[in-house]
């Protein structure tokens, strides 16, 4: 059976399960609809956290630019994990604790001020959007490659996907179908690895395979005899003061994303936020451990199979002729010998890979099963979606709940809030879609983007909530807005040929720092505006101190409090 | 509520945030420190098949981070218990349950 009729069937097999968990859980309430209900284990919501955060830029962009970056592909690594531990120790337990919908919720509430969960929900639908975008466009490459179809023909495909299980299940149908979904990448992603793993250094564990052999090694002297850059060695691609910031932008990015947050408000009690926290990691731990192996072999092997070849003899290569009629591969003989040869000058290097293509042509360069293939495909458009389903529940509820029911209609009821909830969804499927069929930019890129608006606005605001009460409405709304504004202007100007079509960026980088990492300087500031302002202004209200009080200290005080007749404290 | 609530709450959150600052130093020891601030004199020092601060890049530092998360779940646990028995001293049964 040909690859694309196995990716067919594979992929309407997974779709089908997907469709039918959502129409299993399909919510009837808005607790149902928001948080599932509050009654998702620790583990289950673990592996939902990891399919929802790991998207197609984790699945399909990651290990690709750890290829081509080397050592400093560690950003991606070392700054979407490392935020997990911020995310655990910080935030998640006390989120909680405080226990509503969404995070504009715990904004608005803790800063006594409509104003600051306008500004926040502003903020969710801002970083949301970005983000899903990449998914989008992560959907359309799978499918145009797989099913032969046009990109925006899968993009619409995925679009009523979708829009079908987030609109009827809500965060319930959500949170069970990324459980599966997780499975289904982790498989995918982990099956080409072991297989590729065991064929180059006879050993099946992709990450003891990178670390117990000498493939490193090898690759880092064949990528220097060609003229390219040393792989194992730091800063090569990034300087040392980039990698720090991109790092440091995209741990707290992760830490502040909306979607992931409001997963923590699914679980039972404070301490199953702990824990499912730490699942998470794992689950996620076991993706990004597996990319830089990845990385490792799929560069070796394709310079192995590639440099030196006689171009037509490399034509006649199945996944070599398909991968080239996407565009995505470009094979250019512009010495006229006949040969490919990589090197490291743009101007004579005659084979140029999208990066985007690493782990979905992996398989096909190490002449796998077509079996596999197939699951790879599968994988990645399970990675996605999962997140893409994620993060539109988090855009209407930001909508739907944060500005319209909170804001605008206090008194709307039940059914009149789930009935926007779900128009909510369905807009921003369209929008998703909108912006799928014409990218901003590469997928690894645009969500990069995301983690800095993230990390910028709302990082500060909840981590100053918890920790800091004397912290104010006044401090926090003015901080949001400095952060928010520094960052997302910043982006512009330093992406504006991408953006506005200039020809050159408006701006490099702002003190050796680029796009990616500016989300430090903006959370910094953010963090210096809010302290000085709020210590400027009038402290917080009692209530909100008492508030703030009660978030710290988990639930264990309350039964504590009521065994011993003590007062509850009702906020 | 009374005044021995509000003293184990302040030595709750003391202890939380104790333990807190402490993962957060082994945090940055792993990723700031070993994998970019001393990235060129840790790639002299061989690790396996890779430079050190390359494992700690790609590989170790992740591993540290899962630990992390698990260990302060698991001491939080924990202190949660201790609170619990330290009610139960204060209200009933003496000597019950206390740990630390």
């Amino acid at each position: 059976m040909s690859v694309e009729a196995l990716t067919l069937i594979l992929v309407i097999l997974t779709f089908g399960i997907y469709i039918y968990i959502g129409w299993w859980a399909k919510a009837r309430d808005t607790a149902s609809f928001y948080v599932a209900g509050k009654e998702i284990p620790a583990v289950a919501n673990g592996a939902a956290i990891a399919a929802d955060w790991m998207s197609a830029a984790s699945f399909i962009s990651m290990a690709g630019l750890i290829a081509f970056m080397g050592y400093d592909g560690t950003v991606y690594l070392m700054g979407w994990t490392g935020g997990y531990v911020l995310l655990a120790l910080l935030l998640a337990p006390y989120l909680r604790k405080f226990g509503r919908y969404t995070v504009p919720d715990f904004i608005g509430d803790r800063y006594y001020s409509n104003s600051a969960r306008a500004v926040a929900a502003i903020a969710t639908i801002f970083i949301s959007l970005t983000y899903v975008a990449g998914q989008m466009r992560g959907v359309g490459i799978v499918f145009s490659r797989y099913l032969q179809v046009d990109i925006a023909v899968g993009v619409i495909i995925g679009m009523a996907i979708v829009a079908f299980f987030a609109v009827l299940g809500g965060m319930k149908g959500i949170t069970w179908t990324q459980v599966v979904q997780y499975f289904v990448l982790i498989l995918a992603y982990l099956i080409p690895a072991i297989a590729i793993a065991f064929q180059l250094t006879g050993n099946p564990i992709p990450q003891l395979a990178l670390t117990f052999s000498d493939i490193a090694q090898r690759l880092s002297q064949l990528q220097v005899d060609l003229g390219l850059k040393e792989y194992i060695a730091p800063f090569q691609s990034l300087s040392a003061v980039n990698v720090f910031a991109v790092t440091l932008a995209l741990m707290v990015g992760t830490a502040g994303l909306p979607h992931v947050i409001v997963r923590f408000y699914t679980v039972k009690n404070v301490r199953s936020a702990r824990w499912s926290a730490g699942w998470a990691l794992v689950f996620i731990a076991l993706l990004y451990t597996t990319a830089p192996a990845i990385g490792v072999f799929a560069k070796y092997n394709l310079i192995e199979s590639l440099n030196a070849k006689p171009i037509e003899e490399a034509r006649q290569i199945e996944w070599v002729s398909k991968w080239e009629s996407t565009g995505l591969l470009k094979l250019e003989d512009k010495n006229g010998d006949g040969n490919l040869s990589f090197t490291g000058d743009k101007n004579t290097n005659e084979v140029t890979i999208d990066r985007d293509i690493i782990v979905l042509a992996t398989p096909e360069v190490a002449k796998l099963a077509p079996f596999i293939i197939a699951l790879v495909a599968a994988g990645g458009l399970a990675a996605a979606l999962s997140t893409a389903s994620g993060l539109l529940l988090a855009m209407s509820s930001a909508v739907s709940h944060d500005l319209y029911y909170r804001v605008f209609r206090p008194n709307a009821s039940e059914a009149q809030r789930l009935k926007v909830g779900r128009l909510m969804i369905f807009l921003a499927v369209l929008l998703a879609g909108y912006f799928g069929i014409k990218p901003p930019g590469f997928v690894g890129e645009v969500v990069a983007f995301a983690f800095g608006l993230a990390a910028a606005s709302l990082f500060p605001a909840i981590l100053l909530g918890i920790f800091d009460k004397r912290m104010n409405r006044e401090g926090a709304i003015s901080g949001i807005l400095t952060g928010l504004l520094f960052t997302g202007i910043m982006i512009l100007l330093m992406r504006s040929p991408q953006i506005f079509g200039t020809s050159a960026p408006v701006i490099k980088d702002f003190l050796g720092i680029s796009a990616q990492g500016i989300g430090v300087v903006g959370m910094l500031l953010n963090f210096i505006v809010s302290f000085v302002v709020s210590r400027a202004t009038e402290a917080p209200p009692q209530e909100i101190q008492d508030m703030v009080e009660d978030i710290r200290t988990p639930e264990i005080f309350d039964t504590v409090d009521s065994n011993t007749g003590g007062v509850r404290h009702s906020h | 509520m009374s005044a021995n609530h509000e003293q184990q709450k302040q030595e709750y959150w003391k202890k939380n945030i104790a333990l807190i600052r402490n993962l957060l130093i082994i945090w940055a020891v792993v990723s700031y420190l070993a994998a970019i601030i001393l990235a060129k004199p840790f790639s002299d020092i061989q690790f396996f098949g890779v430079p050190l601060s390359f494992w700690f890049a790609q590989q170790g530092s992740i591993l540290v981070f899962v630990v992390l998360i698990f260990y302060y779940a698991k001491r939080m646990d924990r202190l949660d218990q201790m609170i619990t028995g330290k009610a139960e001293v204060s209200s009933t049964k003496p000597g019950k349950g206390v740990s630390s």
